[in-house]
Parts: structure tokens; C-alpha cells; sequence
């Protein structure tokens, strides 16, 4: 039995020896001198490991008496955690360097961190889903404070390990009620109890200390506080990080939840879900402009895209699930693309932020200023690039699940979040003259930006088979 | 019997948890706490889990306690801009508080357990070894996976500690035992004969 329980989690079991073995390596050698290799060995494994598992998973495999569920949803999310976190560690990589900030840890807690986020969207098991969760968590709390001689980042850190640690104990006490009602910690047991029109109260107050829990992590509205300041004291490549592969994860796990545990009262819970999607997208378009700064804009924006992302789920449809993957696979990929264009925003070697310093930027950057405005127009949802067509499926879905009104708030919204996006393409475009930013920055990022906009692009055609993916993945998890 | 040693462990187990909240103390509250971990301790031995309750006493008492003691004892709080801050928030939180708990009242007036309730629960006590033994055949076999994660939990924990908090300076002066062992005290040491009247 052992053995094929082995054979199902072997990808994370190779990734977390990996991460082990390195750290010893690295330990007894030559520390720091070593992070660059780490880093981009690092990167390698996963994205060797997200090609192996893109083509070897096949149906759905249950082990350790169904607490880790590998099933095509489960696939398709580490396929795009892996990618995300591969590009990111990839990207960071020069900019840390330069600054001194490459510690030989940092790639490994990624590593370590991925191994939780894996660990989350193939959770079966309360426990499961709890210890994947702060697995995840708690490396992401160490390197946000990375750079411990910033009163910002260790700011950020302690702000997110607190205000993290008060979500896990909702998330807690939502576990421990809905075990004492349902008996059993285990998603298989837990959907027996809890079908529709039979929900007992109890269950339902668990649900909904558990979606609480759970909405921390995806920073949607209202309890979003932590995301601008923790975007914004942490160092920029870590930044880049949360705004990606985390999210994809506490989407994932998010979905596995209502559906593994509670898909036949989907009644009970797409209100909840409804009401945090409503308010993430308005607090997401609406603060994010008076932001001047970068990082912080980003951050309202990332909470936009959830309020959008959680549309797709509250539909309750297999359609509304199919959406959000695609929502999660789009975001992730404009994200990388955007803060590569914003690692590389610096003036006489130092990192500059400010949304102002872009003025006239097409002029010194023809190039960079068109991809950026390409990943912006993408990421406002305007029409020929692949954001819209996002939007556009999980606008359908919430249609389709009988929930119009999301959809219209969904359109109004987006157009009000627009503005601050085609902001800085008018400052880009036709802002002031002014000390403009110096036209530095690695290949590396260089690339990622350029490929990354033309994804948005050529992505319009056939999205790259992504679109299948993501329906097969829907329908393995809505059964 | 029994049922006078619940009732005594229970209330005092509340009275434990109420008075670490309410102390004016910290030192106190970590106290009370104490007896609240005692106290639940105690209960576990009369649900014949002796196994988690010499746990509780060993490393909550023993370990983590004590570790918290010397932390408060350490940390200098200033209690008046804490009082400050309390009363601002105070009605607010006390209108959330009343709320949430007025939904408990009716969450757990309404309890009712699911039938499958039962049949689902993991069989945890088999009745041929005694708990230690049940414990650890649960842990390392049924909730092996999650054994090993907590173990990667720890380990991040871990390095973050080191991390966030090693330094590695330079210009220290470190024991170098093997110089230490070849100085003779023809090079440790310089004779001078100082004349009368003159100094070095």
C-alpha cells in the first residue's frame, strides 16, 4: 500500500529531498557564493517537474486513505504553481544578486513553500489541507522579511505572519467545527453529511470559518488589509512571488474545499463566495487609484483579479470552475510578465517605485514601454488581448449560474479598474518630460517581459490548448 | 468520583482560561494558564488518555510555559497605551463579540450530530494495547504524510529562525585552539628590565 501512496506523491517527495539535500549543500560549501546556482537549478527541477507531471498524471489516484488526491484539477493547478514559481525564482535572480540579497535559502524556502502549495490543492483531508497550508505559509512569512535590514520588509513580515497566523486560527476553529458535526476530517466523509438542504447549522458555521480562513490567503475583500503593505515592504522578486504561484494555490484549495468537501450544498456557500467576489472587485478597482507606487497598485490589482477569479467559483458550475482555472492560468502569466517590466525599473542602480518616474518611457524604451502596454491593456480587460477573454469566461459563468447581477458588477467594475492600468500608459506614452528611469535590466527579465506579452496575443488564437486543460480539470474536480 | 474530578478539573479549567485573559498581569496570566493546561490534563486521564496528558504536563508545562514566562518577564509592555487603545475599540469589539456569539447560541442549539457521524470517526482506540502503543501505530501509519509535513514545517521554521536572525560578522576574535596550543612562553612573552627612574 506504502508503495503506491509513494508512487502518487513522488513529484512533491522529489521536490522536498531536493530542497533538503540542497540546503546541506549548501550548508557545508560555499553558503552564499552558491545561491545563484540554487536559484537557477531550482527553477530547472520545477519546471521539469511541471512538464513531467503535465504528461504523465492520468485519472485520479487517492493516497494515504484518501488524504492526497491527484486528479487532473490537482495536475492542472501544480502545472501552473510550478511555472509561476520557476519564472519568478528565475527572474529574481540578477536583481538580488546585485543588491546582496541572494541568500542561499531563499530558493530552497520557494521550494519548500511549492511543496505546500502542492500539498494544498491536492489536499483530501482537513489535516492535509492545514499542513500544506503552513508549509506554505510559513515560508512565504521568512522571505518576505528577507531583507531584515528594511524597517518596510520586516514590517511586511511581521505584518503578514500575524494577521497569517489569526486566519489560520479561523481556519482552525472552522476545521474543528466542522469535524465535530460531521464527524471525520476526510472531504469524502464530510460531503456525506453535508448535502443539500441538509446542512446543519453547526456545518455551516464551520463552511464559513473556514471560507474566511481561506479568503485570507486569496486577499479578497474583507480581509484584504495585509496585501499593499506586505506588496510593498517586501522585496520586489518576492512580491512577484505572492502575486503568483500563492494565489493559484489558495484558488486551488479554495475550489477543492467547496467541491471535494461541500458540492452538494453549493447553494449554501455561492452567496458567500458572491459577496467576497463583489467586494473584492470594487475595493480592488477603486483604491488602486490613488496608489503611486507600483507595488502597492499591483497589489490592488491582485485583489481585483480574486474578486474576479472568485466569480467564476461562486457560479457553482463546472463551467464557473473551468473559468477560474483559466482566470488563475492568464493572471499568473501577465503577472510574471508585469513585474519582470517592474524589476526592471530602476534609476543609477536603485529600485525605483513610483508610477510617475515612467514619464515618456516609450521614448528611451520603445520596445518595453509596447510589451508593458500590451500586459496593461491585458490586465484592464481590453478587448483584442487574452485578460479580456478571461473576464469574458467568468463573466459568462456567473451569467450561466443565475447570477447576473455579479456579472454586471463584474463589467462595472473592470471599467472602473481600467483607469489606473491606461494610467500608466499615459504617463509612458505622453507623460511630462522629466529624469526619466536608466534602460538597464538583465535579459533574463527582459525576455520573460517580451514573452509574456506575447502570450497575451497569440494567446487569442488558441490559447494554447489551455482552454481543454482547464475543462478537464474542472470536470475531474465537479463530478 | 469521577464525576466530582471532572466537575473539579472543568471549572477549574475555565476559571483558568478566564483569569489568563482578565489578569492585570502578564507573569499571572501565564500562571493561569498553567492550571488551565493542568487542569485539561487532568481531564484527559479521566477520558484514559494518560498518554496526552503527561504530554500536555511535559512539554506544554514544562517546556512551553516556561519558555513564555521568561519572554513576559522580559518584554517591557506599556499597559496604559494599551488601555487606550482598548477603550476605542472596545464597543465595537464588544457588538462583534455580542453578535457572533449570539450565532453560536443558535449554532449549538441546533446541534445535531449527523447520523453517518459515528461510522465515519477513525477507530482510534483499539482495545488490545494500551494508548501509547495506539498512538503511535495511528501516527506512523494512518497519518504518515502528515507526520513527515510537520516535519517540513519544523525545518522551514527552522531556517526562517536562522535566517531572519543570524548575522555573520566580521572582525570578531574567535578561539583558535590549535594557535592557543603552540604558543611557548618564549613568544608569549617579552622581558624587559626597566631601569629605575625612567619608565617604558
Amino acid at each position: 500500500m506504502i508503495q503506491s501512496d509513494l508512487s502518487i506523491i513522488l513529484p512533491e517527495i522529489i521536490l522536498a529531498v531536493y530542497a533538503m539535500a540542497a540546503l546541506m549543500a549548501a550548508v557545508y560549501t560555499s553558503k552564499d557564493a552558491m545561491a545563484p546556482l540554487l536559484t537557477w537549478v531550482t527553477g530547472g527541477l520545477m519546471v521539469a517537474l511541471a512538464g513531467w507531471i503535465a504528461t504523465n498524471g492520468e485519472g485520479t489516484n487517492i493516497a494515504f486513505n484518501g488524504m492526497f488526491i491527484d486528479d487532473g484539477f490537482a495536475r492542472f493547478a501544480k502545472v501552473a504553481i510550478l511555472l509561476a514559481a520557476a519564472s519568478v525564482l528565475v527572474m529574481s535572480q540578477d536583481y538580488m544578486t546585485r543588491r546582496g540579497m541572494l541568500a542561499f535559502e531563499f530558493p530552497l524556502l520557494v521550494a519548500l513553500s511549492v511543496v505546500g502549495m502542492m500539498m494544498m490543492v491536492s489536499a483530501g483531508d482537513l489535516m492535509s489541507l492545514y499542513m500544506g497550508l503552513e508549509l506554505q505559509s510559513l515560508a512565504l512569512y521568512v522571505i518576505a522579511a528577507m531583507r531584515r535590514d528594511s524597517v518596510k520588509s520586516t514590517e511586511a513580515g511581521l505584518k503578514y505572519f500575524v494577521l497569517g497566523a489569526l486566519s489560520s486560527g479561523l481556519l482552525l476553529y472552522g476545521a474543528s467545527l466542522v469535524y465535530g458535526y460531521s464527524g471525520t476530517t476526510l472531504f469524502s466523509g464530510i460531503i456525506l453529511t453535508a448535502q443539500h438542504g441538509e446542512v446543519s447549522l453547526g456545518l455551516l458555521f464551520g463552511l464559513v470559518f473556514l471560507i474566511s480562513g481561506m479568503a485570507f490567503k486569496v486577499s479578497a475583500v474583507p480581509f484584504h488589509m495585509w496585501t499593499p503593505d506586505v506588496y510593498e515592504g517586501a522585496p520586489t522578486p518576492v512580491t512577484a512571488f505572492f502575486a503568483t504561484a500563492p494565489k493559484v494555490a489558495a484558488m486551488g484549495l479554495f475550489a477543492r474545499v467547496l467541491y471535494d468537501a461541500f458540492g452538494l450544498a453549493v447553494a449554501d456557500w455561492s452567496q458567500v463566495i458572491a459577496l467576497l467576489s463583489v467586494a473584492s472587485m470594487f475595493l480592488g478597482a477603486v483604491a488602486a487609484i490613488g496608489q503611486r507606487d507600483i507595488k502597492r497598485m499591483m497589489a490592488y490589482s491582485s485583489i481585483a483579479h480574486m474578486g474576479f477569479a472568485l466569480m467564476g467559483l461562486a457560479a457553482g458550475t463546472v463551467f464557473g470552475v473551468q473559468a477560474m482555472l483559466i482566470y488563475m492560468a492568464i493572471y499568473v502569466t501577465m503577472n510574471v510578465g508585469a513585474f519582470a517590466f517592474i524589476l526592471m525599473m530602476e534609476k543609477d542602480g536603485v529600485p525605483v517605485t513610483d508610477i510617475r518616474s515612467l514619464n515618456q518611457y516609450a521614448k528611451r524604451a520603445p520596445g518595453r514601454a509596447l510589451a508593458m502596454l500590451i500586459l496593461l491593456f491585458s490586465l484592464a480587460g481590453v478587448p483584442p488581448m487574452l485578460g479580456f477573454f478571461g473576464k469574458f469566461y467568468v463573466l459568462r459563468a456567473a451569467y450561466e449560474g443565475g447570477l447576473a447581477w455579479l456579472a454586471v458588477a463584474g463589467v462595472i467594475a473592470s471599467v472602473i479598474g481600467a483607469f489606473y492600468y491606461l494610467r500608466i500608459v499615459y504617463y509612458m506614452y505622453f507623460g511630462d518630460e522629466g529624469e526619466g528611469l536608466d534602460k538597464s535590466g538583465s535579459p533574463v527579465l527582459w525576455g520573460f517581459l517580451m514573452a509574456s506579452a506575447a502570450v497575451m496575443l497569440l494567446g487569442i488564437i488558441n490559447m494554447f490548448g489551455v482552454e481543454g486543460a482547464a475543462a478537464a480539470a474542472a470536470a475531474a474536480l465537479v463530478n | 468520583m469521577t464525576v466530582f474530578a471532572f466537575y473539579l478539573f472543568a471549572i477549574s479549567a475555565i476559571t483558568g482560561g478566564l483569569f489568563t485573559v482578565l489578569s492585570r498581569q502578564p507573569v499571572h496570566s501565564v500562571l493561569w494558564l498553567i492550571l488551565a493546561f493542568l487542569s485539561s490534563a487532568g481531564l484527559f486521564i479521566l477520558l484514559g488518555a494518560e498518554f496526552i496528558a503527561m504530554l500536555l504536563v511535559i512539554v506544554y508545562v514544562g517546556a512551553v510555559m516556561v519558555l513564555f514566562l521568561f519572554v513576559v518577564m522580559m518584554l517591557d509592555v506599556d499597559f496604559a497605551a494599551m488601555k487606550a487603545d482598548m477603550a476605542r475599540y472596545m464597543p465595537l469589539g464588544l457588538l462583534f463579540g455580542l453578535i457572533i456569539l449570539m450565532q453560536f447560541v443558535m449554532a449549538f442549539g441546533a446541534w445535531d450530530a449527523n447520523a453517518a457521524a459515528e461510522g465515519l470517526r477513525a477507530q482510534v482506540t483499539p482495545t488490545d494495547m494500551h494508548n501509547t502503543q495506539a498512538l503511535g501505530m495511528i501516527l506512523y501509519d494512518e497519518y504518515w504524510l502528515l507526520f513527515q509535513l510537520s516535519g517540513l514545517i519544523l525545518l522551514v521554521a527552522m531556517i526562517g529562525a536562522i535566517v531572519l536572525t543570524m548575522r555573520h560578522r566580521t572582525g570578531i576574535k574567535r578561539q583558535d585552539a590549535i594557535t592557543q596550543m603552540m604558543r611557548d612562553p618564549a613568544k608569549a612573552m617579552e622581558l624587559k628590565d626597566v631601569k629605575p627612574g625612567q619608565g617604558l
